[in-house]
């Protein structure tokens, strides 16, 4: 049939680096947050950590209100770090490899010590500025894309599936914006 | 403490395979250039959905803390569409958020410690003003 290399290509053109590492790595996301679950009950997420590492320098009734999850939000982010080092030890840098992995040709590549490196091109100005602006709006509006895109919808809760709706439309906007405004990379 | 980080272990990895910690690929994905993160955040959805879904059933507390098991449910006003919109400019300019600036680190992008301390800049902002709100309901629940 006809069809059928349309198709192909039209899934080629969508998923250029095909889905694998893409699906393969949400489901270890998810694992990460199933593993917290189970032991602890904690649905856990990233942006409380902001507020909540702040605790330990500032006084303010905003932030004392996360003084008992903050120890445990260190470690979570700590394991975050580290797990994507060591991503970074053996993926990246060709130590193991996959046919689930594609590469990618996004960025630079630096070495240290025999470890292959990763390095955005992304403009700092872009990544301070919308960094303000994530660090804003994830605390007003309840979660982020781990609290409120995997925990929040992964309850079904309806409050979270209206605020992934929310930022997503909102960054597909302001990031084809952007990119008409010539701003790249 | 070990089982948390342990997790953030799985997760960390999880964000650095899927490419989830390079802002590129996540702004190739909200410029309609390559639709894979869809398969990052609905894939994680997916297995936290079955873990909310079954655990409740199998147990009825955590071993670790004694917590009874619940969903993630957060009551929903006004500020999930303003907070959520503020976050949607962020992360379509910068392409990351939290978990994934953490996770940048890890994979050597030190270049990503701008949007982190914007981050802290912001969350210090919206914190300092909210605080200074007279609280007018104590039943504020925490936020994640």
């Amino acid at each position: 049939m006809a069809t059928e290399p349309i198709v192909l290509s039209t899934v080629a053109q969508l998923f250029p680096n095909g889905i694998s590492r893409y699906a393969v790595g949400g489901l270890l996301v998810g694992l990460g947050v199933a593993v917290i679950y189970l032991g602890t009950a904690i649905t856990a997420g990233a942006s409380t950590f902001l507020e909540s590492t702040l605790s330990y320098v500032s006084d303010q009734s905003r932030f004392r209100r996360y003084r008992s999850s903050r120890d445990w939000r260190i470690v979570f982010t700590l394991g975050i770090v580290a797990g994507a080092a060591v991503y970074a030890v053996t993926i990246q840098s060709g130590l193991l490899s996959s046919s689930l992995y594609t590469p990618g040709t996004t960025g630079r590549e630096w070495e240290l010590g025999g470890v292959t490196l990763w390095l955005t091109d992304v403009q700092p100005w872009r990544l301070f500025l919308g960094g303000v602006l994530v660090g804003i709006g994830t605390r007003i509006g309840k979660g982020c894309t781990s609290g409120h895109g995997v925990c929040g919808v992964g309850s079904a809760s309806r409050t979270s599936i209206v605020g992934v709706m929310t930022f997503l439309a909102v960054a597909i906007g302001t990031a084809q914006i952007v990119m008409a405004l010539g701003v790249s990379p | 403490m070990p089982l948390i980080f342990a997790g953030g272990l799985i997760f960390g990895f999880g964000l650095g395979f899927s490419h989830m910690a390079r802002p590129e690929v996540v702004l190739n994905f909200l410029q309609f250039t390559d639709f894979g993160l869809l398969f990052v955040m609905f894939g994680a959805a997916i297995v936290t959905g079955v873990a909310f879904a079954v655990m409740p059933r199998v147990c009825d507390r955590a071993p670790l803390t004694g917590d009874t098991y619940g969903r993630r449910l957060k009551p929903f006003d006004r500020n999930v569409l303003i907070g959520g919109a503020i976050f949607g400019v962020g992360w379509g300019l910068s392409g990351i958020c939290p978990g994934a600036a953490y996770a940048s680190l890890g994979v050597g992008n030190v270049t990503i410690l701008w949007a982190l301390a914007g981050m802290f800049v912001g969350a210090y902002l919206q914190g300092v003003v909210r605080s200074r709100e007279v609280p007018s309901s104590r039943s504020t629940a925490a936020d994640d």
